[in-house]
Parts: C-alpha cells; structure tokens; sequence
C-alpha cells in the first residue's frame, strides 16, 4: 500500500462519522428541530458500542447498540422539547453535557482496554479494482452505510411522500398542521433518526477510527458536524463533500507535523476549522438558494392551537 | 346576471358535475355552534344554513368570529358545544383530512403554503392518497386550465405573486372535488381585476352546483356575487339575508351595530411646501425575497395626504424602510425631509425633523407586545421626546410620571380601550392597539408623517378613528404619505394617489381623478401616459 492509498484510506476513515452525524442532523433540522445535542448522542454511541462488544465479544452487535443508544438518548431531547416544549437550544446543549459525563461514568471500567476492530467487508470483483478498490470497496460497513444513507436520504427527501411532509414540516409547522400532517410525531422521527445516525457515528469511532474507549473521545466532532449541516445549506451530497473536504484537511494536517514543515503544530491543527469558516462564508454567498433549503421554522416550538 | 349559464357552459369541459345532494334539507346546517378560549366566547350558538349550489356570504367586522367558525367546519379547531350537520347527517370534524374527506375545502386568508416547496410538491401535500407527483402536477394543471387560474406546477411559491399563490390554495382545495369551498377574505390581498377572474371561477363552481361559503367585509362584493348572507357580529349572528335586497348600510348596521362614521377630507387647506421628498430613489433588494426600489421620485406638501396603493409585496415595506430611515441608504439627496437631505440618516434623526412614523406591523414591529403601553411609548420616543420624558442629566433616567401622562393623553386623545391603567400592548385588539401607535406619532404633531397600512386588519369603528386622524393631521399643515392596500381607504383620506408595483412608482393623480379602474391597471403595472394603458382600457 503506497503512501496515498494510505492518506486517503485515513482521509476516508476521518470523514465517515462527520458524514453519518451530519446528515441524522440533517434530517432532524429539515423537520424544524435543531438539536444541539448531537456531540452527546455521538459520545453516547461511542461508549455503548465498544462497551456491548466487550461484553458480547460482536463488533457487529456493539455497532448496533450504538445506533440504538443514539436514538434513545435523542428522544430525551424530543420529549423535553417536542412535548414539554423546553427551548431546544437549551436542551441541545444540556444533552451535550450530559452525554459526555454519562459516557465518561459507563466507560470507567473500560478504560486502556484493547478493543475488537469491526472488519472490512471485501465486495467481490469491485474489490479487485486497483487504488479504487482497497480504498472503497474493502471497508467496514459502516463506511458502506453511511454512503448508502445519504443516498437514502436524498431519495427519502426529494422523492418520497413522506420526505416531502417532513420538509412541509420544517418549512412551516402551522401549515402543515392545518394540513393535517402530525408535526409532532414527524419532529419525534425525524430526532430519533438524527440520534441513531450520531450513535452510529460514535460507533464508528470506537469500532473503526481508534478501537479503544477514550473519554471524551469524540472531540468535538458532533460540533463539525452540525456546522457541516450548514455548509451543505440542508442539502444531502453536499455533506459529503463537506465531510471529506473537512476531513482531508484534518489527517493532511497530521502528515504536515510528521514531515517537520517549519509551520506552528498550533496553527497546523487549526487549519481545519478555519476551512470550515471559509467555506461557510463563500457557501452563504448565494443568498437564494440558502433561503430555499433553509428549513424556515428551524428552532421554533410548535404548540397545536386547540 | 348572466354568469351561471355561460359557467355551466365551461364547466363541462373542465371538471365533474358534482352529484346531487339528499333531496330535502341543506347541504350544511349548523345550529348553536359555541367555541369558548377561557371564559371568551369567539362563537356563541351560531346558526347557519348553506344550500346545494349557492354562494353564501359570511359577513362581519374582525374578530366577529368568521375564522373560528369556518376554523370549526374544517375541522382546524374543536367546537366547544352545539352541532353540525352536514347533508342531514350529524358530523363530528376532528380534523382537516376528515373535513376534506366529507367534501369540504377550504382556501386559507394566510396561505398555508409551504415558501420552499414547488406548486406541485404544496399540491401533493394536501392530497391524502399516494399519487405521483407527475400524476399531481399534471391534474393540476388540467384543473387550472379548466377554471381559468394559470399555474406553473414546477415554480417555486417563495417566487410567486400573492394572486398566484391564491392560485395554488384553489386549485388544491378542488382538487379534493369539494362539495363546499370557503374562502377565507380571499380578495383582500387581490388587485380588481385579479378579484374579478376569482369571481367567474366561483360561478363556475356554482354552475357545477358546488357551494361555496364566501367570507369578507367587502360589502360591495358580497353584494355583487353572494345570494344569501349571514352577519356575525361579537361572535354572535345578527342577521340573516339576501345581501341583493339589502343595502350597504343596513348590511353595515348588521356588521357594526351602529352606523360607522364617516371619515370627512373636504376642506383640506392648500398645498404648502414641499415636506417631504424622493429623489430618483434606487434601493437595491436586500434578500432574495424582497423587492428592489426603481427610481422612485415623490412631493409631499404641507397639507397633503399623499396615498400610495398596490398590492402586496411591491415594494411598500422597503419604500418604508427608506422614507423613515430603517435601513438608511448611502444616497444622500434621495431622501429629503423639510428640504434637508437624510438619506443615511437613521430613524431618530428623522424624527428630531419633525417627522414621524408608522411600520405595518403592530406586534414586534411598532411595539413590543410584552411590555407596557407606557415603555412601547419612551421605546419610540426617548431620543424625539428627550427632554420630556428623561431626566437625570446623563444618567438620562426615565420620568415615569411624564411618561404615564403622556400615555394617558394618547390613550384619550384616540379612545384607546384598554383594561387597566397601563396594559401590556399585546393585551389589547387589534385596533386600540392601532390607535395607540397612531396616536403615539401624532401627539407630536409631526410635520411629516409616514404610515404603512394604517388600519389593517383593524375593525370598521377604530380605522374611521385613524383615518379621521390623519386627515386632520394634513390640514393643520402637515405632509401625510399613507402606504396601503385597501382602496376604501386610499379614497377616504387621500388628495393624491400614486401606485406601487413592483418598486416603480406611478406618477401621482389628483384622488377626484382616479377611478379604481385605473388603479387597477396601475397595480397591475400599466403606467401611465403610455400605449398600454390605452390599449388595456381598450378591452
């Protein structure tokens, strides 16, 4: 494996749980909801998936508590902010902070142990391919999942009935309300969704990227991933470019420190962050289509008039 | 009337007669219908009555209790007491899709449409079967051909006019083949002509023998195309009639309660000096969404109401937002007020002019509706009023007797009806609320005055007190512009008339001069002293 392959198979690596946590959050804001809570839920997947596949001995089995564990822990959020109508901003950051002090008390027994790796999955003939091949098609499944995801998305939202409802939701609860579409029990999904795809996230950052327990081990990525929700102006494809743009930016950064450049390692790790700063603003540009995807009633409680 | 038989005439090619309704009985009766928030009764035992095939009015002032009443048939809200009936059966309406599914449709006053979404995709959503969205998009625009409304199934609603849109929620609401259409004040946001082509698509529907329970205050058109009437005042019926036998006073009376006082411009003095002025005025558009000012020049004198009609969305908000300095602009000389350029000044350097002004919005806009009348006036007020309400030097702290006074003088000055001593602003209705923000301005005496849609969804008794107002205001010598979409009252208060549309102001017209005909082509932007105009009077 030369180099490159090995630079972008990490590029890859990075770029996967920013993609999965993205484009949950993606789904939840289409329907109105912001749901800060998105690093919590990660950290939440993180520390269950690599706890139940300690105790199981199945990567495959841990994966799937991960997303599980996502989801319920978003639907605190739902219940606090849908039903109780608590302010989401609020209740997004406390899920934060509750994620990474709960994670961090289940993980304790779990600290400096040696996890199990979920393994790549060769896809026979594709995988033969050469560069192409070991980069994409001999990957774990949850690389495979998360671009199967987004393409579902896509589908779901431009395509599908009930994709066009949660949009109709977003853009304006009271009409689609009037409408009689339950904007309740949409936001509810679409929460749900956003925390299986941030458990499934954290999955992989505990099963793939390091397969260790760290506290705190997600390090800010739930953060990126909400502003990459931004960056792609709620639009699906466009949070995998921006996922691996931010996530190739990242790992060249590490390759910048270990060839010694003359740059400050401060500045080098900084480097990602001000990429998405840069790309937000050229992307805000278009003020048009920004407004069009903008789902207009993002953030605001909705309270049935009856 | 001729418009039922040449309906049923094109009524066959487009759409499916609606088949007959139980012989005997109404199409719809509701008897002692009652809707209670809290102990305030918005209905109170209403009565009414819709026939197969008629059009039938629901009339009354705001806050008479139409919307809750249609809100109730469609299912939107629950009835607190009482019962519906509908062809004979007693119904209960739990919501929307079960009133569509017995046959009832409805066009919202607020368009429930969905800015982001496509025609088709905002059609789609109201259809409660699985149907392609090609298979929507093309019934769609087969029904929009029939009854005569022209809609691109593939555009973008955030891009279209608010006629368009009105477009959408019609062919949405038939799509449902409805046996009942409401249309909820459907021609207050429509030019004349535009609500002329809304009046044949209703007779077509009568022809097809749907009904449609038709709600305004516009007396003249109840009138015109309505054949039985019901008068809600206070939330109770006050009157059941013919609107044809009737006259708009007595159908007024039954609206009102009393007779509504009619606002007198007569005797306006002559015209003194220019007051206040635009000067080639360009304002390019500050979202995707708003409209850019194309070189607008307009005169104010002393003593003038200058009124600017157009429909809604043509650049009214932003001709505001430049005259009273909202969002100054870098072009020094467009803005002129007492002949000094304020073009980039901000708003309290025009008031400290001598000008005052009005913002369309009363909640969140011209005040704020949490706090007291007493803070929304030092709100507006403190740097204009300065030396009145602030004391303390630097410290500039607020004298609450000054301010209590003052609010008091206003208050009574435009019989504002409030509950208490100092209210929040959300506390009041609609029109006191109006009043007071009206009346804040004028108890300056400004010699400028803008207003943006002075009485909007203001009942009858409060916009005659307003208007009355800003007459007077003009002939004790000051300059008045008034920006606003209803006709009735740009003929009441204004001696000039200019159109807007589409950020192009029209030429102003002596008020005696203009018909509304004309004001229509205007709105439709026909200007004129062009071959247009002409040609437009032609058909």
């Amino acid at each position: 494996m030369g180099i490159v392959e090995a630079i972008l198979l990490s590029v890859i690596t990075a770029a996967t749980p920013l993609v999965l946590a993205a484009i949950g959050e993606l789904v939840t804001e289409r329907s109105g909801v912001l749901n800060l809570g998105v690093e919590g839920m990660m950290i939440m997947g993180a520390v269950s998936a690599f706890a139940i596949t300690q105790i199981t001995g199945s990567p495959v089995l841990g994966m799937l508590a991960g997303v599980l564990c996502g989801a319920l822990f978003s639907q605190l959020f739902a219940f606090l902010t849908l039903t109780l109508v608590a302010n989401q901003v609020a209740t997004g950051l406390a899920l934060t902070l509750l994620g990474i002090g709960v994670s961090g008390m289940m993980g304790e027994s779990f600290l400096g142990i040696q996890g199990i790796k979920l393994q790549p999955i060769a896809i026979p003939f594709l995988a033969d391919i050469p560069m192409l091949g070991p980069l994409l098609f001999r990957q774990d499944i949850i690389f495979y999942l998360s671009i199967a995801l987004v393409a579902g998305v896509h589908w779901f939202l431009f395509r599908s009935r009930a994709g066009l409802k949660l949009r109709a939701v977003g853009d304006s609860h009271a009409s689609a309300h009037a409408l009689g579409v339950n904007v309740i029990r949409t936001r509810y999904l679409a929460v749900m969704f956003g925390g299986a795809c941030a458990g499934l996230a954290g999955a992989q950052l505990s099963l793939v990227y390091t397969p260790q327990w760290v506290e705190n081990m997600s390090a800010g990525r739930g953060w990126i991933a909400l502003a990459l929700v931004v960056f792609s102006s709620w639009r699906p494809w466009r949070v995998v470019a921006g996922g691996y743009l931010f996530g190739a930016v990242s790992i060249s950064q590490l390759h910048a420190q270990a060839f010694g450049l003359g740059i400050p390692s401060q500045f080098l790790s900084s480097l990602p962050y001000l990429a998405t700063i840069v790309v937000l603003i050229l992307i805000s540009h278009n003020r048009r289509t920004t407004l069009i995807n903008t789902p207009a009633s993002l953030g605001k409680p909705f309270v049935p008039d009856r | 009337m001729q418009e039922g038989g040449r309906g049923s005439a094109e009524g066959k090619e487009g759409s499916v007669p609606v088949e007959g309704v139980a012989a005997n009985g109404h199409l719809l009766a509701v008897s002692n219908l009652t809707k209670l928030f809290g102990s305030f009764a918005a209905c109170n035992g209403i009565d009414l009555q819709i026939e197969q095939g008629e059009i039938h009015a629901l009339l009354g002032e705001n806050g008479a209790g139409k919307s809750t009443l249609v809100k109730m048939l469609f299912g939107v809200l629950a009835p607190t007491a009482g019962e519906i009936l509908w062809q004979g059966q007693s119904v209960r309406i739990a919501n929307p899709a079960a009133a569509r599914k017995l046959g009832i449709g409805m066009v919202f006053q607020h368009f429930s449409l969905f800015e982001a979404l496509t025609v088709a995709e905002n059609i789609a959503l109201s259809m409660d079967a699985n149907i392609s969205l090609a298979k929507v998009a093309e019934e769609a625009s087969r029904l929009s051909h029939a009854y005569g409304l022209p809609l691109d199934p593939k555009a973008h609603v955030a891009d279209l006019s608010v006629g368009e849109r009105q477009r959408i929620e019609i062919v949405r609401a038939l799509l449902q083949n409805p046996r009942l259409i409401i249309l909820d004040e459907p021609t207050s946001v429509l030019t004349p002509q535009e609500a002329d082509r809304l009046f044949e698509t209703l007779y077509k529907l009568k022809a097809e023998g749907r009904s449609v329970l038709y709600i305004s205050h516009r007396l003249e058109e109840v009138q015109r195309i309505c054949d039985r009437a019901t008068v809600l005042r206070h939330g109770k019926v006050t009157g059941a009639c013919d609107p044809k036998a009737e006259t708009p006073s007595s159908l007024a009376r039954m609206m009102v309660g009393s007779d509504v006082a009619v606002v007198t411009a007569e005797g306006t003095s002559a015209k003194g000096q220019v007051q206040l002025e635009a000067r080639h005025l360009t304002v390019p558009a500050r979202t995707p969404f708003a409209v850019s000012l194309k070189n607008i020049c307009l005169k104010v004198h002393a003593g003038e109401v200058l009124a600017i009609a157009g429909v809604a969305g043509n650049g009214q908000g932003e001709l505001f937002d430049a005259l009273s300095g909202e969002y100054p602009i870098a072009d020094e000389n467009a803005v002129q007020i007492r002949q000094r350029p304020v073009g980039s000044r901000n708003i309290n350097a025009r008031r400290l002019m001598g000008a005052g002004f009005v913002p369309e919005e009363r909640h969140g806009h011209a005040a704020v509706s949490a706090l007291p009348l007493s803070d929304n006036l030092v709100l507006a007020r403190s740097r204009s009023d300065a030396k009145a309400f602030l004391g303390g030097g630097f410290l500039k702290i607020i004298r609450r007797d000054a301010v209590a006074s003052a609010t008091q003088r206003i208050s009574e000055a435009m019989d504002v009806r409030k509950s208490g001593e100092d209210p929040p602003a959300g506390s009041l209705s609609g029109g006191n609320l109006q009043k007071f923000i009206v009346g804040r301005e004028l108890d300056r005496q400004p010699s400028v005055l803008v207003v943006n849609q002075p009485t909007w969804g203001v009942d009858a008794g409060a916009a005659s007190r307003i208007r009355q107002a800003l007459v007077d205001l003009a002939k004790a010598g000051s300059a008045v512009l008034v920006i606003s979409q209803d006709l009735d009252e740009i003929f009441e208060v204004a001696t000039e008339i200019a159109v807007i549309s589409d950020g192009r102001l029209s030429d102003p017209y002596p008020a005696k001069e203009l018909s509304r005909e004309k004001i229509g082509l205007l709105m439709g932007g026909m200007y004129g002293k062009t071959e247009g105009t002409e040609a437009a009077h032609a058909h």
